[in-house]
């Protein structure tokens, strides 16, 4: 076998990554975790978490990071603060370029997740930390008695418009269709929720204000009518996006831009694994990306295995 | 919570952020904000490496709202570097390492 500097490199510490090194660590493999902002990926700006079995009560998602993170830690998981710019993984040892060096591994897990996708809308940026937040749980508190819009109409957006209900006085909830795609206990709850106002087959098409956000503008897209709102914030859940940026043109693919793994989470490189969020998986939860990042690390140890032989 | 950083509030922002001397990085967070939770271990680390320079402190925007709201703070976590009593740079929400490092050793 090549020398390399790692036999397993996992890419990305949300809980997929973190359930790979978990793995890897108490194998006894030479790994290393690389997470380019903090661990715990999405599941940091989660509120409550009601679906991930064995917290009988539902668990805050910071909660649940710190106490995966103190899992891995126990066994001695190399978790390092740094960000992957490229891979190079035509040979059998692949190179992997961080911000400061490049280092060589013989197996790399994908686990750099999405992020929340962005409307593309004037004025979001512009706003972004002023008015416009991504998440309920931090920001929430700071409109309280306020008016507040939100756009989406999935799990995420549906469990966080019932959350800011507690502090501001009224959610206009934006969704482009004419019923809420969440799970069903979520649309009861939020249907019966006298403060939200639904906005239906609307789309947000603008946000504006001085130095905050005052008022956004809205389309209906089935009779054209636009209006404006005066709102003090706007939240966005329309989607996620693959953080895929550094793999170019590395492993494939798909039309969508997730990465393609087959049931052992193997990519079109062969000992290239990718687990969690990133990968075309057909259901992006705590618990299915728990999954993929067990397998991972199990699929990773038997290929590091093979070729040690 | 580290010793390197200092707790201030409403009452200690000027005397502690305005009149320092030092360049003054103030963490605005609250205890329900989980992206606050997670950055608080970076800003402890960089506390440590440029302690000597900077004057780390973070504020509670639960338990000082003025403060927060003196400074139009919508999102928490807010980072804002001070230098002379003046507003240097702002970071809202979680950034890499790097971005933190370079914002503090522009002064």
């Amino acid at each position: 076998m090549k020398e390399a500097d790692y036999e397993l490199v996992i890419i990305g510490g949300g809980p997929a990554g973190l359930t790979a090194g978990l793995y890897a660590a108490r194998a006894k493999l030479n790994v290393i975790l690389i997470e380019k902002l903090v661990p715990g990926g999405q599941v940091v700006i989660s509120g409550w978490i009601e679906n991930y079995p064995g917290f009988p009560e539902g668990v805050s998602g910071p909660d649940l990071v710190q106490k995966i993170t103190e899992q891995v830690k126990r066994f001695d998981l190399n978790i390092e603060s740094n960000e992957v710019v490229s891979m190079d993984l035509f040979e059998p040892v692949k190179k992997i370029t961080l911000s400061d060096r490049t280092i060589s591994t013989h197996t790399v897990i994908i686990a750099t997740g999405a992020s929340p996708k962005k409307l593309g809308v004037p004025g979001e940026e512009n706003f972004y930390g002023k008015g416009v937040s991504f998440c309920a749980t931090c920001d929430g508190p700071f409109f309280k008695d306020s008016v507040v819009a939100t756009v989406g109409g999935g799990n995420t957006a549906v469990q966080e418009s019932l959350f800011l209900t507690k502090f501001a006085k009224k959610v206009y909830l934006i969704h482009r269709r004419d019923k809420l795609r969440a799970d069903a206990i979520l649309q009861e709850r939020a249907l019966a929720n006298n403060k939200i106002e639904f906005l239906w087959d609307s789309v947000l098409t603008g946000i504006n204000g001085l130095t905050h956000v005052e008022k956004i503008s809205v389309q209906n897209i089935k009779t054209g009518d636009k209006k404006e709102l005066p709102v003090d914030g706007c939240f966005m859940w329309v989607g996620i996006v693959p953080n895929t940026h550094f793999i170019a043109d590395t492993v494939k693919l798909d039309e969508y831009g997730f990465v393609i793994a087959d049931l052992n989470m193997e990519t079109s490189v062969p000992g290239v694994f990718a687990v969690g969020d990133v990968r075309n998986t057909p259901l992006r939860q705590i618990a299915t990306a728990i999954g993929d990042g067990a397998i991972a690390a199990i699929t990773a140890e038997n290929y590091i295995e093979n070729i040690k032989k | 919570m580290a010793k390197d950083i200092l707790e201030i509030g409403d009452s200690s922002f000027d005397a502690e952020v305005l009149q320092s001397e030092k360049p003054v990085l103030v963490d605005f967070w609250a205890p329900w904000c989980g992206p606050c939770r997670a950055i608080a271990p970076m800003v402890e680390e960089l506390a440590a490496a440029f302690g000597d320079k900077v004057k780390f402190a973070k504020c509670n925007v639960d338990e000082n709202p003025a403060t927060p709201s003196k400074f139009g703070i919508k999102s928490i976590p807010t980072l804002i570097f001070f230098n002379q009593g003046k507003v240097l740079d702002k970071i809202v929400g979680i950034v890499p390492k790097s971005q933190l490092e370079e914002m503090i050793t522009k002064v």
